[in-house]
């Protein structure tokens, strides 16, 4: 075996130009394979991270009534849960309200939040330090759309438990920065019992939020959702750029697959009177079978080889300075517009065998056809 | 001289062309003791690269045995028949049929390489057969930078290097001048002398002739004669 190994690294580097647009071709897949599965890993955990961080905790206690994909069930979604079981929750009462930035209507989600609350990453601090009359902190996102600043005040306008209308100025304690476009885009966020206070539902919630401590009960009026299935959706989303990742690569490992492929094939007619010269002086049809797969399988160690020396740095700048995402916010859940792709030593293992093995696979058969050669008919070939 | 190396009993050999059978020997009988220097005379297609390819055991006969070294090669394995070129058998063919990517030392190498022979003694032997054909000085260099004489000659070095009973020659001197086929000739009657070794040519070629001491004369893949040149030789130089 290391006499072929020997022989196939001498044959393919003799080979010249054509050994190294097969590995060139190859690395590139090799390097894009790596880089695209590792965008789409750090998507996913960044994704889970924030939206973990930021909105989802580690599930939440939904009422019954409320449906988080419409927006009209805000006005009944909402109840009373016994103190006694709001124990490692954070309560979260919401209300469609609108504001009045600069004259002109804005719908928005009026989120309420306990101050305390210390499970999200919400700066609610600076609600609890506001002096304000209707404290309010929004996200980059929101402050931009409704043109605020820190300071500000805004013109309020929303419902009591009646349906009465009612309006107030808020004034904008905080602004944060996030990358969950869930807790920015379309809210704002004052203190809970604030809220409670202004629609007359004094100790009522839509929704809340568990902490890592929490343990599902049965109870009455209200569902539990699971922090994996509230993250089924970006589940989702990271399964079907997979998936549709996966179609791509494939394909192009076809496309460099078959340029070895072809090599091989080529081999059995270019390279008959050197086959007949192996098997003459004593190379046994085996030892043939071994060379050409090895051969075919050597283009891919050397891919990954190449691959390594363009495809570290690459690895290396965006792993740290990650990629921009301009406008993949408008997904809806917990995609940064920032992703840094995640480059594990498993993820670059398991592309390199997938390389190398289907590379091996793919020799096999020529090298078994050019073994099988009549080597009278090789040695008399012309080439 | 006088152990048989190679035993040809009732040689016929048949290959399938379109429909029809093509017969390139038929009933061939003949013995080789060690050390001879003898060749296959005879036009094209009179079946002697047929009969020299069923002694180097890449190819076998249909009727009748071919035993060489003791072994019957219509019975070897692939294996086997791998093993007895590999230690036995040498190959020179008139395009030479060197490894273009490798040296000079490395093509006479290769043989070797699949014998358990260490680095040191490969080293000793490929120099050693390279010094035989005067090609020591040219060990570094690529086969695309040596003329046909000197490719011939490595050719003859790879095929010596691991000290074969048997070297099968095809036409060598076919691309060659005469200059250089008289060369590579006295260099093979040489190694033969020297070392012992069976030669067997498959030639038309009146120079090659001159060399050889037993000349089997083929014709429609029959044997037409089978003459010893030597003692002619000696006869004619003794009047």
């Amino acid at each position: 075996m290391k006499l072929a190994f020997r022989l196939a690294y001498k044959n393919i580097m003799g080979a010249g130009l054509r050994t190294w647009l097969n590995v060139g071709i190859l690395s590139f897949v090799f390097v894009l394979i790596i880089f695209y599965r590792a965008f789409l890993i750090g998507w996913q955990e960044q994704g889970i991270q924030n939206s973990v961080a930021w909105e989802y905790g580690y599930g939440q206690l939904q009422n019954s009534d409320y449906d988080p994909a419409d927006p009209f069930t805000l006005d009944d979604g909402h109840g009373i849960l016994p103190d006694d079981q709001q124990q490692n929750l954070v309560p979260l009462l919401l209300r469609q309200a609108s504001i009045y930035p600069q004259g002109r209507m804005m719908p928005i989600v009026l989120k309420g939040i306990g101050v305390d609350q210390e499970l999200l990453k919400l700066p609610t601090q600076k609600l609890r330090e506001s002096a304000a009359a209707i404290p309010a902190i929004v996200g980059t996102r929101m402050a931009e759309a409704a043109n605020l600043k820190e300071g500000d005040q805004v013109l309020l306008r929303w419902r009591d438990k009646e349906g009465t209308f009612d309006a107030a100025n808020v004034t904008i304690a905080g602004i944060f920065s996030t990358q969950v476009p869930g807790v920015d885009v379309g809210q704002i966020w004052i203190p809970l019992r604030k809220l409670q206070q202004m629609t007359g539902l004094q100790g009522h919630a839509t929704l809340f939020v568990a902490n890592s401590n929490f343990v599902s009960k049965n109870n009455d009026g209200w569902r539990f959702v699971s922090q994996q299935e509230l993250l089924k959706e970006l589940n989702a989303a990271v399964e079907a750029e997979s998936i549709s990742g996966w179609v791509i690569y494939l394909l192009l490992l076809s496309i460099a697959l078959l340029a070895i492929f072809d090599t091989q094939v080529l081999s059995i007619f270019r390279r008959q009177r050197e086959i007949g010269t192996y098997i003459s002086l004593g190379l046994t049809r085996n030892r043939v079978v071994n060379l050409f797969t090895i051969e075919g399988t050597m283009y891919s160690l050397l891919a990954t080889f190449v691959g390594g020396i363009y495809g570290l740095p690459i690895f290396l700048y965006f792993g740290t300075q990650g990629i921009g995402m301009g406008g993949i916010e408008e997904m809806g859940f917990g995609m940064s517009s920032r992703i840094y792709p995640a480059f594990g030593f498993s993820l670059i293992l398991t592309t390199f065998v997938l390389v190398v093995v289907s590379s091996a696979l793919i020799s096999y058969w020529p090298a078994r056809k050019i073994a099988r050669l009549d080597p009278v008919k090789a040695l008399k070939s012309k080439h | 001289m006088d152990q048989n190396i190679i035993s040809i009993q009732n040689v016929t050999k048949r290959y399938p062309m379109g429909d029809r059978e093509f017969t390139a020997l038929k009933n061939i009988n003949l013995e080789f003791k060690k050390g001879e220097f003898g060749g296959f005379v005879g036009p094209s297609g009179s079946g002697k690269t047929t009969l020299l390819n069923i002694i180097g055991s890449l190819d076998s006969p249909t009727e009748g045995k071919a035993i060489v070294m003791g072994k019957r090669i219509s019975e070897l394995s692939h294996k086997e028949s791998a093993l007895l070129r590999n230690l036995h058998i040498g190959f020179v063919f008139q395009v030479y049929n060197l490894l273009p990517i490798y040296t000079v030392y490395e093509n006479v190498e290769f043989a070797l390489l699949l014998q358990d022979n260490t680095k040191q003694e490969r080293k000793k032997a490929v120099m050693e057969a390279l010094e035989w054909v005067g090609l020591q000085d040219m060990a570094d260099k690529k086969p695309s930078k040596l003329s046909g004489g000197e490719g011939q000659r490595v050719a003859i070095a790879r095929a010596m290097v691991k000290r074969p009973q048997i070297v099968l020659a095809d036409e060598p001197s076919a691309n060659l001048d005469a200059k250089n086929a008289h060369g590579i000739l006295q260099t093979m009657k040489q190694l033969n002398k020297e070392l012992n070794t069976t030669f067997l040519f498959a030639t038309h070629d009146e120079k090659v002739m001159e060399y050889l001491d037993r000349i089997i004369h083929l014709e429609d893949g029959q044997v037409a004669e089978d003459e010893i040149v030597t003692a002619k030789r000696t006869l004619t130089n003794s009047k």
